[in-house]
């Protein structure tokens, strides 16, 4: 995708280039016409709300969880370990409801993997939660207070020797791998490969190889599945690439939220020093996807930098800087940084309305935040949408999710800019209720 | 003494506030002298945290500053300390199948701080274990949290789990959690719902007929 002059384009000519190659996919060979024309009416669309235009109707684009799987009646666990059913669970999803983006089922994760390497981070269906129930992360100090200068000279090191062999318990051994830049002249290169010779160590790596070929047999699996929804309904990839906003990156995913909310009191200078470091691993980590999965948008949840999580003053000291660094490194590439702000940020909105961050360069999806307070401080800057609560399909009507709809579009999506969608990600939802929503669209989004 | 270790935890000053107490507490100071500052500046803490000046850092490092000044008292408390006179008690947990914790810890907090005796039974608590601790306990209020939308049922199935118990009129329920609203209490049967911890604090005094 990239071109043989990448290196003297803008940032709006990479922009301009990465919408052409996903508008215009190579290796996608659609099954009809009309899966050609779908796909090129929704991409447009969406480039046009990303663009602060009115698209030809506004683009719906739900956050999708295990709902394919409730949906056509198979289990959580089914789903993430059998990818026939996979397959077949969010084919039905699509078919049945058209959405403008794809729900990848890469999303669901390969558990036979997980159980292959002993993962500990998480517990799925089957493994520590009931077969019905998604995964859920067991958050602890996967990283521990004394081990910021580690992390921070040497990040690749620290996850190797450190966090890999916490989280996976068959690669334990690699504790005692010494760094791979000791690896430096002749004499030190027996020296260095001697811990490959160790029985434990061989015995992570064996495992590590016949996950591999198990993971080559989901991607098969997965990107057949992607690909026919493609295909065949012209529902286009969006949330291909992936980041994280350095702080939750930290927090999430190495040290737990109580651990760094006291490092804010008790290291803050280490702590300021690792979100540096954390900003060119992410925006490394959005290109790589984003560019491999052929698609222009850059998927970043925010969690804890939420409305009620910390002080304004912290959250423009320690969560903001390093989130717009991210944000601004992703649009230098020419990306969408597709942020989804879990949570409510009612108090955060003058940040993300930042004069620095080009306009119409970045979506902004929202949970519980006030969507005519969003309008007022995004509307013309950037694209933004979401809110439609998850409970509603629970509790409510297909009759008062349409009047909900028709309500949010009415108030803030008049301007075009705007994308419709959940508020949360969906796993349980009364499929008629849920369906309202799309129906909605359908009807009031039309420009 | 007193005044500048009450400042100090509420400045979240956490070296200086320990130091404070081990201080007080070699020079013969009596450990229910040292614990009744700790109690006025958690006070104080969550009165801020009420009024948005504070956040959860705050909170959870005015937790730790609490847990080790109590470790430095407890050797030294000569009596098993006259008990304390508490507004009234709550069982609270996360419900069966999520796992989520810090917004439920939150709520233990400040419910502690304003003066009731908290019973937290964790995360991923099935019906029946609400129940059993119900009957152990017997608190006025029950409050359940959840992060999922797939704990409204679990949230639902508690409440049943008290009404075959025959436990449901002797206790009022109160829920709460991102995804938690007016509509998943009426579908989950429970008395009320709140936003936040300083809701939940508010309910429960109401419900035990505190302010």
């Amino acid at each position: 995708m990239l071109t043989e002059n990448w290196a003297s384009l803008s940032p709006r000519e990479k922009f301009e280039e990465r919408f052409k190659s996903w508008m215009n996919p190579p290796g996608v060979e659609f099954a009809t016409p009309e899966a050609r024309q779908a796909y090129q009416e929704r991409t447009q669309n969406l480039k046009d709300a990303v663009e602060l235009k009115k698209p030809g109707r506004v683009p719906i684009c739900p956050f999708i969880g295990f709902f394919p799987a409730n949906y056509a009646g198979i289990t959580a666990e089914e789903a993430m370990y059998d990818y026939e059913k996979l397959g077949m669970a969010w084919t039905k999803y699509h078919q049945d409801f058209q959405p403008d983006s794809l729900a990848s089922s890469f999303m669901i994760g390969p558990a036979p993997i997980f159980e292959k390497l002993d993962y500990r981070m998480y517990r799925w269906p089957g493994h520590g939660t009931p077969a019905h129930t998604p995964y859920q992360f067991i958050e602890a100090e996967y990283m521990t207070e004394d081990e910021y200068d580690l992390l921070i000279n040497d990040p690749s090191g620290f996850w190797m020797r450190r966090y890999l062999p916490r989280v996976f318990g068959v690669l334990k051994a690699w504790e005692g791998l010494p760094p791979l830049t000791d690896i430096v002249e002749l004499p030190f290169v027996g020296a260095c490969v001697i811990p490959y010779g160790i029985p434990d160590i061989q015995e992570s790596f064996k495992t590590l190889l016949e996950a591999g070929n198990m993971a080559l047999e989901w991607i098969g699996a997965i990107g057949a599945i992607d690909g026919g929804v493609t295909a065949t309904l012209g529902i286009p990839p969006v949330l291909a690439g992936f980041c994280k906003a350095p702080f939750d990156y930290l927090a999430d995913t190495l040290r737990g939220t109580q651990p760094i909310m006291l490092d804010m009191y008790r290291r803050p200078e280490k702590l300021l020093k690792a979100l540096e470091v954390m900003i060119p691993l992410n925006i490394d980590l959005g290109v790589r996807t984003a560019t491999q999965n052929n698609a222009p948008f850059v998927f970043m949840p925010l969690h804890k930098g939420a409305d009620g999580f910390m002080s304004d003053r912290d959250f423009a000291r320690f969560y903001w800087p390093s989130l717009k660094a991210v944000l601004l490194g992703l649009i230098e590439e020419g990306l969408v940084p597709y942020v989804f702000v879990e949570g409510g940020y009612n108090t955060r909105l003058e940040y993300l309305a930042d004069p620095d961050l080009p306009e119409g360069s970045i979506v902004f999806m929202f949970d519980t935040t006030d969507m005519e307070a969003v309008k007022k401080t995004l509307g013309g800057k950037q694209c933004f949408g979401g809110n439609v609560p998850g409970s509603l399909f629970r509790t409510g009507s297909p009759a008062q999710v349409e009047e909900y709809v028709k309500n949010l579009l009415e108030k803030v999506g008049q301007d075009g800019g705007f994308i419709l969608s959940t508020g949360t990600v969906i796993d349980e939802a009364d499929p008629e209720a849920f369906k309202a929503m799309f129906e909605a669209g359908r009807k009031y989004g039309t420009y | 003494m007193t005044e500048k270790l009450v400042e100090a935890i509420v400045g979240m000053r956490e070296k200086e506030a320990i130091g404070l107490a081990r201080e007080a507490l070699e020079a013969g100071t009596e450990p229910m002298e040292v614990m009744e500052s700790c109690r006025r500046a958690v006070e104080e803490v969550g009165k801020r945290y009420e009024e948005g000046e504070y956040f959860l850092p705050e909170l959870m490092l005015t937790g730790q500053m609490l847990t080790q000044i109590s470790e430095l008292a407890k050797d030294r408390l000569s009596t098993a300390g006259a008990e304390e006179k508490r507004l009234g008690r709550v069982l609270i947990g996360t419900v069966k199948g999520d796992i989520h914790d810090i917004g439920k810890n939150v709520v233990a907090f400040m419910l502690d701080s304003n003066g009731f005796e908290v019973k937290d039974l964790g995360v991923d608590v099935p019906p029946e274990r609400f129940v059993e601790a119900a009957r152990e306990f017997k608190p006025q209020v029950v409050g359940m949290s959840a992060l999922l939308t797939l704990a409204f049922d679990p949230m639902k199935e508690t409440v049943q789990a008290f009404e075959e118990a025959g436990l449901r009129d002797q206790v009022k329920i109160m829920i709460g959690g991102a995804p938690v609203n007016e509509q998943i209490k009426e579908y989950t049967g429970a008395d009320a719902w709140g936003k936040d911890a300083v809701e939940a604090v508010s309910l429960a005094k109401k419900w035990v007929g505190g302010v």
